[in-house]
């Protein structure tokens, strides 16, 4: 609870430094600040606890997800002073909302009530579209603020019908309650109803098949660290909330739900993967390649025995990979007005440090050995074989293979090819925040324990 | 009788709410004009938040209305900033028709 109160006065903080001239400082009392946060927040790691009757509820799932967003956002706000150096009147804006997101980020897995998840979904959401259409001048980033603005609020008007329903049905948002009335009594078929609106909502905001239409569309025209925020960040903390509210709604295992997830997840994995294959822009590939991994990370909820690290350990995987992978691209597309895979020819040459870097992380995203991203889906796959859902292993299989066709088109332009332009040198804060992102993924590849017990 | 909700029935309430969300729902699938399609979403929204005082009433139970005036305040801040972007789109290309919006495919 006072890590969420925290996280907004610091996010007031970083708009009120701007009227005292602080804007050097923003950056640095940014991640300081949060930090602290971070400390504070894993050290009552095993507390068990209710705020303001039952709103929030801190145990060790929210904490564990509360932290790892707080080491996202402090990467994500490393990155932004570098990448709004053209625009350094506006810094203070975008640290805040970063800020104001991680907010809702951690109100969407640990809430108690209904109104706290509707709260935190739609602050994590309205500051993604403000995020999106930032590029004000650019009608590209524009457009992909107006798509992700109408999609988004589709998507919220479906979550709060289905809230509305679960609550017309059980008479009450506390979700110990909903637990307990799901458990003991028979309920009219609204729960039901309102149980799918609910999933087909969280659906469209981590971007899975048969609703990511408007992903690729977004990710290539919002700004390169918007893309990075949503792709990364927004996708793991809709999951894990997804996650939570499934696990809190349906105490029991219902065969028609896992039959839904089934096929969404493999429609996922195998549509991403393959329309990913003939994308030339690295923003789109990544979307679909996003989309694959939402399929892999909703195959978590077909689990019975450890879904919860299982899911933990592929987000920070998938997550970590990916901010590597978005901090060389920012470097590489930085003044190009299409992000072509063209762009990285001879990267391996000129710097071979990133080319490493984007290598690693893309190995560790196609899932090879000793990287986090193979253990993620070593996992999940073990996990899922033993859950009797053999159809959905060996779809996995198939669409990690296809996934390495179109990682490797950016490797092979890195090392086979020369470049005819000049990159300019690398922003300090660039090659850290890749190598930090190539330590973590590396570290907790070496000792997948540390993570992958974490929640018991 | 002393309950209005007992004389017209809690299912009526909910055809009323679906058939509303339903006109907002395709008015946003429909319609190619941006204002539009912000009236539509606010009529889904505005949909939902009858029927949760249809509930709220039926349950005797105050939980369901106050969680309407979140609702409200979420919806006006959506709107604020989809306005906002349709302005900026506005400046860009003089007009506020969303087939215009076609640059990103492939």
């Amino acid at each position: 609870m006072n890590t969420l109160i925290a996280i907004s006065i610091l996010g007031v903080l970083t708009l009120i430094a701007e009227i005292f001239n602080g804007r050097k400082l923003i950056v640095p009392v940014a991640v300081v600040g949060l930090l602290g946060i971070l400390g504070y927040t894993i050290s009552p790691y095993n507390a068990y606890d209710f705020f303001f009757n039952n709103m929030m509820v801190v145990d060790k799932f929210s904490v564990a997800f509360s932290s790892l967003f707080i080491v996202i956002t402090i990467l994500l706000i490393l990155l932004s002073h570098e990448f709004y150096k053209d625009v350094p009147s506006t810094i203070s804006d975008f640290v805040a909302i970063k800020i104001f997101l991680l907010a809702g980020a951690v109100a969407m897995v640990s809430f108690g009530n209904l109104a706290m998840f509707f709260l935190g979904i739609e602050i994590l959401s309205i500051a993604l579209y403000v995020l999106a259409a930032s590029k004000r001048l650019d009608l590209r980033s524009n457009e992909a603020g107006m798509k992700y603005f109408l999609m988004g609020c589709f998507a919220s008007g479906i979550i709060l019908f289905g809230i509305t329903l679960v609550y017309g049905s059980t008479g009450t948002f506390d979700t110990i309650a909903i637990y307990q009335i799901s458990h003991s009594t028979t309920f009219p078929l609204w729960f039901y109803i309102g149980l799918v609106m609910l999933l087909i909502g969280m659906l469209f905001k981590i971007a899975a098949v048969p609703f990511h239409f408007w992903a690729p569309d977004v990710y290539e025209g919002a700004p390169g660290l918007t893309t990075a925020t949503m792709s990364t960040f927004a996708k793991i903390v809709a999951m894990a909330a997804l996650f939570k509210l499934i696990t809190i709604l349906l105490p029991s295992k219902l065969y028609e739900l896992d039959l839904t997830i089934v096929v969404v997840a493999a429609l996922s994995m195998l549509v991403g993967n393959i329309m990913a294959l003939r994308q030339n822009n690295v923003k789109r590939m990544f979307a679909f390649s996003g989309i694959s991994h939402a399929g892999f990370m909703l195959s978590t909820l077909l689990i019975s025995n450890n879904s919860a690290n299982v899911l933990f350990y592929y987000a920070t995987a998938y997550a970590v990979a990916g901010l590597a992978f978005f901090a060389v691209v920012l470097y590489v597309t930085k003044n190009k007005k299409h992000e072509t895979i063209d762009a990285f020819n001879g990267l391996g040459k000129t710097h071979p440090l990133l080319a490493l870097v984007m290598t690693a992380s893309l190995l560790s995203m196609a899932g090879i050995p000793i990287l986090s991203g193979f253990f993620a889906k070593f996992f999940l796959l073990n996990e899922l074989v033993q859950a009797n859902w053999l159809v959905l292993v060996i779809i996995a299989i198939i669409a990690s293979i296809i996934s390495v066709g179109y990682y490797f088109k950016i490797i092979l332009a890195m090392y086979t090819k020369s470049s005819e332009e000049e990159l300019p040198s690398v922003p300090m804060i660039y090659a850290v925040v890749a190598v930090l992102g190539l330590i973590i993924n590396i570290g907790i590849g070496l000792a997948p324990s540390f993570i992958y017990d974490l929640l018991g | 009788m002393e309950n209005i909700l007992q004389a017209i029935g809690i299912e009526n309430y909910i055809f009323l709410s679906v058939m509303l969300f339903c006109i907002g729902a395709f008015g946003v699938l429909y319609r190619r004009n941006a204002i539009i399609m912000f009236m539509s979403i606010e009529i889904m929204l505005n949909a939902v938040n009858l029927l949760l005082v249809a509930f709220s009433t039926l349950h005797q139970d105050a939980e369901g209305q106050v969680f309407v005036f979140f609702s409200m305040a979420v919806a006006a801040a959506e709107v604020a900033v989809g306005l906002a972007i349709l302005v900026s789109i506005f400046r860009n290309t003089g007009s506020i028709d969303i087939d215009n919006l076609k640059n990103l495919k492939g």
